[in-house]
């Protein structure tokens, strides 16, 4: 005879939820607490680079929701293309990594940044300087290894809380 | 029938003391008054505090902890946020009915803690027939409840509030018999008298009638796992989805209250209300009343909610009959051996309840089994 079906399962749950009580609980206080995102995230913005990019429009090609919009002049005497404008629409974007992926010169990056969110729709497209590399945009290591290198290693919360746990 | 002896045998000091306020018994009146309405709002805060808090942890989460140290100031930042919040009446509503309902649900709740005794003697009104009252007073709560639902021309609303109709009607009948089996041995229907002549808790002289109640309980005033009433995930909000401002506080309030309520009668009927030793009565009562309402929480966020045929299964099927066999044992103890101590009827009845209950449960079957269609 199985002693399932007595309330023992009820009493076995019970169990269960005041065990968690005294445990410490697995959560991290967003604004206050940050854990670092995985190297390779492809985070919210791109990061354009105007010395590497020969504007070959190769990204714009590559971008499924066409949000890359590039212009370039020819440059007879160095026989060159110069780029006039570089607009990204992020709002469109969908951060598959396609265009990063594409570019034959490394001159595009995924943004390693999070929180940018805007209070206006226009905000959202960037456009030349604005897609530069600087300390409040920096460069994800997705399809960079040798960037991912460099950048912390993501943390995970259950590693903070079991250590937490074990100093208890 | 023989009036079990212990009834009798309680000490002078015991006694119930008449009201001899200065005044007469209007200054008791008016200070019951204000100590219940007081006691309500505040343990109402103090336990929504304990059920957010407690039910974030069991869940590994931390809770509101933003307002406030500890985030004690919740309770009182949410009061506020639903006092400004504007206050909407469908247009196809039933608008007096929609006016009227919070206040009648809210006022029985009120009306229960007048027999309730926070330390001996210390209630409004001593009745003789306290807990009978108890139980007539309560359902009231359902009619505003069901007037809520059909006020508010809502579909969801009215779903709600039939079945908390018929949960309630159903649930009435084993908490009733369950109450007769604490009167039987007490041998009195006054609040007081049953503290009073409560040696032993009857938690321990009644094991299979306090669990009998506590589900019950459970069910009379929408706790999870039977609030079907307003089951988010399948009636919006049930009987309050059409509320908002002070009227849905009115609701909010009114759920909170029924469970102290139902905690308090539990603490009076089965752990001995105020006694207890060292510490003073009042503050016994309390210690247990939030003890009772933190296992309510603690099964809230164990169980998952039922379906509304296990919720009538279950009253009918299992609670009913064990309910009538539990008085039956406790009138044939009471009548047989007036006696002896009873502290044989606890062992005894211990074993009785864990065999009812596996006995209840291998004859408990929802329905017929599966219809095929």
């Amino acid at each position: 005879m199985k002693f399932e079906n007595y309330g023992i399962g009820i009493i076995k749950g019970m169990a269960v939820t005041i065990s968690h009580l005294f445990r410490h609980p697995t959560v991290s206080q967003f604004p206050e607490q940050r854990l670092n995102i995985s190297r390779r995230s492809r985070g919210n913005e791109l990061v354009w680079s105007r010395e590497k990019c020969t504007g070959c429009a190769t990204c714009a090609k590559a971008c499924p929701q066409g949000a890359i919009e590039i212009v370039t002049s020819t440059n007879l005497k160095e026989n060159k293309y110069e780029v006039e404008k570089y607009r990204v629409d992020t709002g469109y974007c969908i951060q598959c990594g396609l265009c990063v992926e594409a570019c034959p010169y490394d001159a595009l990056f995924m943004g390693y940044s999070y929180e940018r969110a805007k209070y206006r729709r226009n905000d959202l497209i960037q456009a030349d300087d604005e897609l530069l590399e600087s300390p409040e945009r920096p460069v994800s290591g997705y399809f960079h290894p040798e960037i991912a290198e460099k950048l912390p290693k993501q943390t995970l919360l259950v590693e903070k809380v079991t250590e937490k746990r074990k100093k208890e | 029938m023989v009036i079990p002896d212990f009834a009798l045998n309680v000490p002078l000091a015991m006694q119930v003391t008449p009201a001899d306020w200065p005044g007469g018994y209007w200054w008791h009146w008016l200070f019951f008054t204000i100590i219940i309405i007081a006691f309500v709002l505040i343990m109402v805060m103090g336990v929504i505090y304990i059920e957010r808090r407690g039910m974030g942890r069991m869940q590994s989460r931390l809770g509101p902890n933003r307002t406030g140290p500890f985030g004690l100031l919740q309770p009182v930042a949410d009061a506020i946020k639903v006092l400004l919040k504007e206050n909407i009446v469908p247009a196809t509503a039933d608008k007096v009915v929609h006016w009227l309902a919070p206040i009648i649900a809210f006022s029985p709740v009120l009306m229960i803690f007048a027999v309730i005794p926070f330390q001996n003697g210390a209630l409004l009104a001593d009745l003789n027939i306290g807990i009978l009252y108890i139980i007539a007073v309560s359902s009231v709560a359902t009619v505003g409840v069901f007037m809520a639902g059909w006020g508010s021309s809502n579909k969801y609303s009215l779903l709600g509030a039939m079945r908390n109709v018929a949960a309630i009607v159903s649930y009435e009948i084993p908490l009733a018999l369950t109450i007769v089996g604490v009167i039987i041995f007490s041998g009195s229907l006054s609040m007081n008298q049953i503290v009073v002549a409560q040696d032993i808790p009857y938690i321990l002289v009644q094991p299979l009638g306090f669990l009998l109640f506590f589900i019950a309980a459970s069910a009379e005033i929408n706790r999870s796992p039977f609030d079907l009433m307003e089951a988010d995930s399948e009636l919006t909000a049930g009987f309050h989805t059409e509320y908002s401002g002070m009227k849905f506080a009115m609701f909010y309030l009114v759920e909170y209250a029924e469970a102290i309520a139902m905690s308090a009668i539990i603490t009076t009927l089965f752990l001995s209300g105020w006694r207890g030793p060292w510490l003073p009565p009042w503050l016994w009562f309390l210690i247990k009343t939030i003890i009772v309402f933190f296992v309510m929480v603690w099964t809230r966020t164990t169980l998952p909610r039922v379906r509304i045929d296990q919720l009538m299964a279950l009253a009918w099927k299992f609670l009913f009959p064990l309910a009538l066999v539990n008085l039956f044992i406790a009138a044939i103890e009471v009548l047989v051996w007036p006696d002896i101590s009873q502290w044989i009827f606890v062992g005894a009845n211990i074993v009785i309840a864990a065999l009812l209950v596996i006995l209840g449960s291998k004859l408990f079957k929802i329905g017929w089994g599966r219809l095929e269609v």
